[in-house]
């Protein structure tokens, strides 16, 4: 391409099968097509997108976005892209860490790996020097292969790494990307352990150009300005004083706290482990992606990383666990071993289910140690309860785990996770902004009404934000109408953040595209039964019924409208054909 | 969708921010829904289409508002750039739409979040509720405000005011609404249990919004019990804040408050340094209008007056502070409390005003209503002044 401002004009491709390293150079109309991230990912892996997790053919993509290493506020993070081994579904994951920035800086605007390698190997990446080395780590926990690269690497390089889990097979193998920061969901660390690919590091010595410095800095100052503003990103009780642990005594307080495998929503040992509680014990210090300002890791004084909420609420009210240092501990062992906490844990709680067993600190460990050993359970819980016959205490949407946020406490909530293009996620649309941390505006999270449109509306922004690439939680204070000003001052291109939501809209229905190609439609849209049944914890005031089964139909088909697919929730050729994805 | 057209059409009316009958509020979800018929909506109704949006406010403003906005934007080419602290933090800037047609309205919502129709009104929309609308078309007004008696003052103080302005002012003074002279009654405290709490907390809300000392969505209240403090929640309506009241332990033991205002850090704070019980907040239009008014003309901190002005002002005896909203290094956080605790009463440069009462809320509201009226009184005592 011929301007460089943004976007370097060269993705990397590298075969590991015959060991060839080529670069593309994307024509700059697919660059406004799909923006960077999530979306060229996206774009990249669509003609590969029905080839089994296991086809050597099958990608795995790795994108940056424009804003990628500037200084636009939380541009840091970056995406990692494939078919899910666990779902069967396109899968990307947002991540952090410095992996995206210094790819970026080493001049590539993404990177392409196919093929497999007949013995287990790293990708090394200094900027245009690119070695594919035999890697003797086979079988290293996570830390063990950031310990052992870090003597070799070059101050400031990026490293992600697979662990055990994937090389022993496990569908919820996530990639851990610098020690303390992981692309969990949807098991792509098993297409890296497929490909015998144990690690990639990466270092840049180059800078992404800025058309426009001023302006850029401008819009940084008023995102600035926003996120000081914001009480859930730097208030005294957000995220940045306390990790995204605080929304713990929230969720619990809200009756959202899904405990004992969603079966109640309250947890009535929550103020003993709550956010405040690992404060006080772990002594911890902040830490966050490239880029960031607002830090939301914690990491504790010994080193470990304070788990994020979903692990907090996952490794506590949904197995019955009340022990907070086993917490902290679990965390870790799928950090070490490679796995997903949040699939980890809601597989515990149907296994707990199932089996009526309670969980010691010893069986709790033996459990993830199995799990990442090949044993049923490290599949998911929709393979387990399948497993054994009890498909009903799999709380998964198209076989992904739910987070922990309870869909009877935020109907917008449960639309989302039914219509997720990457199955049980809360972070496609993200009601929680509304409907829980007021903004926007508070929504009323017990009715439907709007939400069809809004979960579109939201789903085609966050596709823009992934793409761009920024942080989520930044859009808990900004707004499109800040980063479209920094995609500007960046770029030089000028668009319109209505523009740019039309891009997310493309992005969106692309994915749809892939899964519907795969199989996936209406069937696939809708939550465990669990949710139309039985009530959740009702109290203080606040009722927690099921689910209405005939309104969530009709929210599900509102959405269908909105979003343009047919009543099957497949696209259809017109509206694919207006998003120019029929090429 | 319905209620929620309604619901907002009616507060613009009963807040005076809109003529009754006037406001055209539309809602979509899977179909589109408006809350009255009109002939314009033909028009609006193609915003949905290439708009990402799910909700669309529309209004004339009523009076003096659509006088100082039709004022304003004679006077723009593009763009109207208000400097108090809701538009430097929300707005940035709000954009003339000088034809009423769809494709022109669409050219600015595409850049802002309200944008004013001289002649017509203020439009602005929502992706998640009209209560965002709302909240634009209310901001508009309000800094228009601001900005129509700061640069007036400024004006004649430099000698630069010309005819109509002079003329457009005095027709704007005329319709002001006459100030309150009487106090509401409020329960008395200090109160002793939650509920009673929440309760007054709530009815104290409801008075602050019915005398125009604030417009609904901004402004926050607290009140400290047993070491929590319990506060209006962030973006909560300070005239409905039945369910939207967070307590958080000053003892940092939980992190209830995620959800609380933005000032809970400098509230708290006055708390720590002081006696009092409670704090209201307001945005008061005078008192944010002479909060901006310095005749220091040559200060080196100028255009950064808000979080760099280092002098020791006061308006009628109030100190007036600098500061951002939230807890950032140039944070209110900062300057309020150590100003409050001594004082009882303080105001942010641009922003607005907060008063604290030792038992209950008659106290910090009588403050509330006094300040703003001595700030008022006093505007118009400079005006003359200068004349
Ligand atoms: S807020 Fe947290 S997750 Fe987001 S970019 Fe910053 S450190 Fe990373």
């Amino acid at each position: 391409m011929k301007e460089c401002f943004g976007w370097t004009g060269t993705v990397l491709l590298i075969d590991l099968t015959t060991k060839e390293v080529t670069l593309d150079h994307p024509d700059p109309a697919i660059y406004r097509k799909y923006i960077g991230g999530r979306g060229l990912a996206g774009h990249y892996l669509s003609p590969h997108a029905t080839r089994e997790w296991a086809d050597p053919t099958l990608p795995i993509l790795i994108f940056t976005g424009p804003l990628t290493g500037t200084l636009a506020p939380t541009s840091g993070r970056g995406t990692i892209m494939s078919r899910s081994p666990l779902t069967g579904a396109i899968c990307d994951t947002s991540v952090g860490g410095r992996l995206a920035t210094q790819l970026k800086y080493a001049g590539y605007d993404g990177l392409i790996i196919t093929g497999k390698s007949d013995t287990p190997c790293g990708i090394e990446i200094l900027d245009s020097e690119v070695q594919i080395t035999p890697s003797n780590l086979h079988g290293a926990t996570s830390n063990e292969v950031f310990t052992h690269l870090e003597s070799s690497i070059l101050t400031g390089a990026s490293v992600a790494c697979i662990g055990p889990a994937a090389e022993n097979g496990s569908r919820l193998a996530s990639i851990m990307v610098d020690r303390h920061h992981s692309a969990g969901r949807g098991g792509l660390g098993l297409i890296w352990a497929e490909k015998n690919l144990k690690y990639l590091m990466v270092k840049g010595t180059g800078e992404t150009h800025v058309h426009d410095m001023d302006a850029l800095k401008e819009t940084r100052e008023d995102i600035f300005r926003l996120t000081a503003a914001s009480p859930v990103l730097m208030g005294q009780h957000g995220f940045s004083c306390w990790g995204t642990g605080s929304l713990f005594d929230l969720m619990d307080s809200r009756s959202m706290m899904p405990t004992d495998n969603f079966q109640k929503t309250r947890f009535p040992n929550a103020h003993q482990l709550n956010a405040a509680a690992y404060k006080k014990k772990f002594v911890s210090q902040k830490h966050g992606c490239s880029g960031c300002h607002i830090l939301c890791k914690k990491i504790a004084q010994d080193g470990r990383p304070i788990p994020e909420y979903e692990a907090m609420a996952h490794f506590t009210a949904l197995i019955g666990n009340h022990n907070i240092d086993l917490v902290l501990d679990a965390n870790d062992v799928c950090n070490q071993l490679g796995m997903d906490p949040i699939s980890v844990g809601s597989t515990l709680a149907c296994h707990r289910e199932i089996t009526g067993q309670e969980y010691t600190q010893k069986s709790l460990m033996n459990a993830l140690h199995k799990m990442a050993q090949g044993d049923d359970l490290g599949h998911g819980s929709f393979f387990f309860a399948n497993t054994c016959g009890r498909s009903e205490t799999s709380m998964s949407v198209k076989g992904m785990d739910l987070p922990a946020y309870d869909p009877r406490g935020a109907y917008g909530m449960a639309l989302a996770y039914a219509t997720s293009t990457r199955g049980g996620c809360h972070l496609r649309a993200y009601p929680l902004s509304h409907e829980v941390l007021r903004k926007p505006v508070a929504t009323d999270r017990f009715s439907f009404s709007g939400k069809a449109r809004i979960i579109k509306i939201a789903e085609d922004i966050n596709a823009i934000v992934d793409s761009l690439t920024a942080c989520r939680f930044t859009f808990l204070a900004a707004s499109l109408e800040e980063y479209t000003k920094a995609f500007i001052a960046v770029t030089g291109v000028q668009i319109s953040g209505q523009d740019l939501l039309e891009t997310g809209e493309r992005i969106y229905y692309n994915e749809r595209i892939m899964n519907a190609a795969n199989g996936f439609s209406a069937s696939d849209d809708d939550l465990p039964a669990r949710f139309f049944t039985e009530p959740g914890t009702s109290g203080g005031g606040v009722d927690i019924p099921p689910l209405d089964r005939t309104e969530f139909l009709a929210a599900r088909a509102n959405y269908y409208r909105v979003r343009k697919l047919d009543e099957n929730g497949n696209p259809t050729p017109e509206i694919t054909k207006r998003l120019g994805l029929d090429q | 969708m319905k209620r929620l057209c309604d619901k907002y059409a009616t507060k613009l009316v009963t807040q005076g921010l809109a003529a009754p009958n006037d406001p055209i509020i539309g809602g979509l979800d899977a179909e589109l829904v408006w809350n009255r018929p009109d002939p314009r909506i033909e028009e609006f109704t193609k915003l949905f289409d290439v708009l990402s949006i799910n909700s669309l406010v529309f209004s004339k403003p009523a009076e003096p508002y659509a006088t100082i906005l039709d004022f304003l934007a004679g006077r723009t080419k593009s763009a109207i750039r208000p400097e108090d602290t809701e538009t430097r933090t929300f707005l940035h800037d709000i954009p003339i739409c000088r034809e009423f047609t769809a494709s022109a309205m669409e050219v600015n919502l595409k850049k802002r979040k309200a944008v004013i129709i001289p002649g017509e009104g203020i439009i602005s929309c929502g992706t998640v509720s009209p209560e965002q609308g709302f909240v634009f078309y209310s901001s508009t007004i309000f800094a228009c405000f601001v900005l129509f008696f700061s640069d007036y003052l400024n004006k004649l103080r430099n000698k630069t005011l010309d005819d109509e302005y002079r003329e457009i002012f005095q027709r704007v003074v005329k319709n002001l609404p006459q100030p309150h002279t009487t106090l509401p009654q409020q329960v008395s405290g200090p109160f002793t249990d939650e509920d009673t709490v929440l309760a007054a907390m709530a009815e104290s809300g409801r008075h602050v919004v019915g005398y125009g000392l604030v417009d609904s969505f901004f402004g926050n209240i607290s009140y400290k019990l047993n070491g929590t403090v319990y506060i209006s929640q962030t973006g909560s309506s300070l005239e409905e804040l039945e369910g939207c009241i967070d307590p958080c332990p000053m003892d940092g033991s939980a992190t209830t408050g995620l959800t609380a205002s933005s000032e809970l850090s400098a509230h708290e704070d006055v708390y720590r340094r002081s006696n009092y019980r409670c704090i209201l907040h307001g945005h008061p239009k005078f008192s944010v209008i002479m909060s901006m008014y310095c005749d220091k003309q040559d200060c080196p901190n100028r255009g950064k007056c808000h979080i760099k002005c280092t002098e020791c002002r006061t308006v009628e005896g109030i100190p007036i502070v600098p500061g951002e909203v939230g807890t950032g290094p140039t944070g209110l956080c900062n300057t309020l409390p150590p100003a409050i605790a001594s004082s009882g009463s303080a105001i942010v440069h641009g922003h607005g005003l907060f008063t604290a009462g030792l038992n209950d809320f008659n106290k910090a509201f009588e403050r509330l209503l006094d300040i703003e009226n001595q700030c008022r009184k006093h505007y118009f005592n400079m005006v003359k002044s200068y004349e």
